[in-house]
């Protein structure tokens, strides 16, 4: 069966983590991004670590297995901190990775949990210096008197190590707990979104930020929205757009003043009254925001929809995706059981033709533009055979299922898929379920 | 009136999630505590409405047992109730907050939200919901 983007077909093509049911708090999946050039793809969880995967280069013995990603860093790059003014706990969690375009040999990447961000160098040693004058070779000091002659030290080859290291730490900066980061076209400046403030900085320099949003009222108690997600234009530098928890984007241009809390832009679609409940504000709250690659649209996720707007048009989005229409009706469950606050994320693919986003019972979903079709596909260990083509999936919204349906009533509401990225150039795709990555791919025909 | 109880329910719900939201790590999330404040005022909105409603067909002529679904309440058509109910509870809300004026200006943090999470569950558990709306829903936000 054909699927989005012409005759697309998705195989399994890896799943990383562990396979027991029993999920430990830490390996929780926090985030999950793929380089400028898709061959790195950095997951964050929510214990603080960073793990990095690399494309191997292409099996030319096997042309239509492309190239597989194996582990090539594993760092921890925040640890749980304590607030000792607001006897507050600081969690590790990793909220966002963003890579930094590649400039040099090494790679470097930005991670951040709710209160700090850190710049990250990852770096390969595959040479090692041997015949040092005054050391050892296991580094003791050689006794000055035996040493009769004089050397210069060779670079030797070893095995290949990859090392991080924090170059930056980015602190202090934020009251509230930060939702997004995203760097800048200028690639010397990046920003840092909380619940009510953004942040400036410049990559060089930590002891300092520039404040460019702030909605904090000077009355809390008259807080009607915070700020969601927040990100910079792909290629103007001057411009940016923030979300909100009632719906609303906010494009805004630096240009215009220092403090942006005016927009340029007012993103809102009018609500639709018949569809009115006692949870609509908190299913109208956007949890993801994302330009599209050529910089013309934007796409927002929120509870129950991805929407797609033209950055030329403020009062309606050009598209309106449903993503799981048939939880519209069980929202009292759903905040129940806490999952009406899920955030879950979204992602467009390399051309802008098709865009992605997860739901529940591990389903994730992917609808095209261009061709006007969308498809459920699901990551499972039941599916996750070398090359294994995912059948589509459908949910039985009431009446009677069909085979191979699955009732509203039976979907794992635990097994939810809030992180997705898709490779910038090729259709492959990491999915990221509780504590497991699964990558997808292409069948290439 | 089963929305009544829905209202109900939903307040105790959301007063339990405030509170566990305190012991979280990480501390209070004001995005998650702004969402669960909205939909504690929308309930209490709604219980106030529907008892006045009830009040008045009550007076009028015998309530006919109907089942309204939580999710199918449309709110409009109770909005022309919020005025009268609003009006109230902004009465309330003032006497109530010109009660402690006695307590320091410059509290620490969650002082104020622990006695009135513990005096909201536990009014809710008695089933006083009364006293739940005396109390004002816009002291969630300050603790922050």
């Amino acid at each position: 069966m054909a699927g989005p983007g012409g005759d697309m077909q998705w195989c399994f093509s890896q799943v990383k983590g562990a396979i027991d049911d029993d999920v430990a708090e830490a390996d929780i999946i926090s985030t999950v991004e793929f380089n400028h050039t898709g061959e790195l793809l950095a997951t964050g969880d929510k214990g603080g670590r960073v793990v990095i995967f690399q494309q191997e280069i292409e099996n030319k013995s096997q042309p239509q297995f492309r190239s597989e990603y194996n582990v090539y860093s594993t760092f921890q790059s925040h640890e749980p901190e304590f607030d000792y003014l607001k006897s507050l706990e600081i969690e590790e969690k990793i909220n966002k990775i963003r890579w930094l375009p590649q400039k040099n040999a090494a790679q470097f990447l930005l991670s951040t949990n709710d209160k700090t961000i850190k710049l990250w160098k990852i770096s390969e040693r595959d040479k090692r210096p041997e015949g040092y004058n005054l050391k050892e070779e296991d580094g003791r000091y050689k006794d000055p008197n035996t040493i009769t002659s004089l050397r210069v030290p060779v670079l030797i080859p070893m095995d290949l190590m990859v090392e991080a290291s924090p170059r930056r730490v980015f602190a202090n900066a934020h009251t509230y707990h930060i939702n997004s980061i995203s760097v800048n076209s200028d690639e010397e400046t990046y920003l840092s979104a909380d619940d009510l403030r953004i942040n400036l900085w410049n990559l060089e320099i930590t002891d300092r930020s520039f404040n460019i949003v702030d909605i904090k009222p000077a009355n809390m108690e008259e807080l009607t929205e915070v700020i969601t997600a927040a990100e910079f234009h792909p290629h103007q530098c001057n411009t940016f757009v923030y979300s909100s928890s009632k719906g609303t984007i906010r494009l805004c241009d630096m240009r215009a003043s220092a403090l942006c809390d005016k927009h340029s832009k007012l993103f809102e679609e009018p609500e639709d009254p018949s569809n009115r409940s006692f949870f609509s504000e908190i299913i109208s709250s956007i949890s993801d925001v994302k330009f599209s690659h050529n910089g013309r649209y934007m796409m927002t996720r929120d509870y129950l929809s991805v929407k797609i707007w033209d950055l030329n048009m403020e009062n309606r989005p050009v598209e309106t995706h449903q993503v799981h229409e048939y939880l519209r009706s069980k929202l009292c469950s759903l905040y129940e059981n806490d999952c009406i606050f899920d955030k879950f994320e979204c992602c467009w693919n390399g051309n802008d033709s098709v865009v992605m986003t997860g739901s529940y019972n591990n389903f994730f979903r992917m609808f095209d533009r261009g061709q006007r079709r969308d498809v459920t596909l699901e990551a499972s260990r039941e599916n996750s055979k070398p090359m294994q083509v995912l059948k589509p999936r459908k949910v039985c919204a009431g009446g009677k299922r069909k085979k191979d349906e699955i009732s509203v009533d039976s979907l794992d509401f635990n097994k939810k898929i809030l992180h997705t990225a898709w490779h910038p150039q090729d259709n492959i795709i990491a999915v990221a379920t509780t504590n497991n990555l699964y990558i997808f791919q292409d069948k290439v025909n | 009136m089963e929305v009544n109880a829905e209202a109900r329910r939903i307040l105790a719900v959301s007063i339990s999630k405030l509170y566990a939201s305190r012991t979280q790590r990480g501390g209070l999330r004001l995005h998650r505590s702004l969402l669960l404040s909205l939909v504690m005022r929308s309930a209490r909105d709604i219980y106030h409405s529907s008892r006045e409603i009830e009040a008045q067909l009550a007076d009028a002529e015998p309530m006919e047992a109907g089942s309204c679904s939580w999710d199918q309440w449309s709110l409009p058509s109770l909005r022309q109730r919020e005025p009268e109910s609003a009006r109230q509870s902004r009465k309330r809300r003032g006497k109530v907050s010109a009660a402690p004026d006695f307590l320091p200006s410059k509290r620490a943090r969650l002082e104020p939200g622990e006695e009135r999470y513990a005096a909201m569950l536990g009014s809710c558990r008695a089933g006083a919901v009364e006293s739940l709306t005396a109390l004002s829903l816009n002291r969630v936000i300050p603790a922050f």
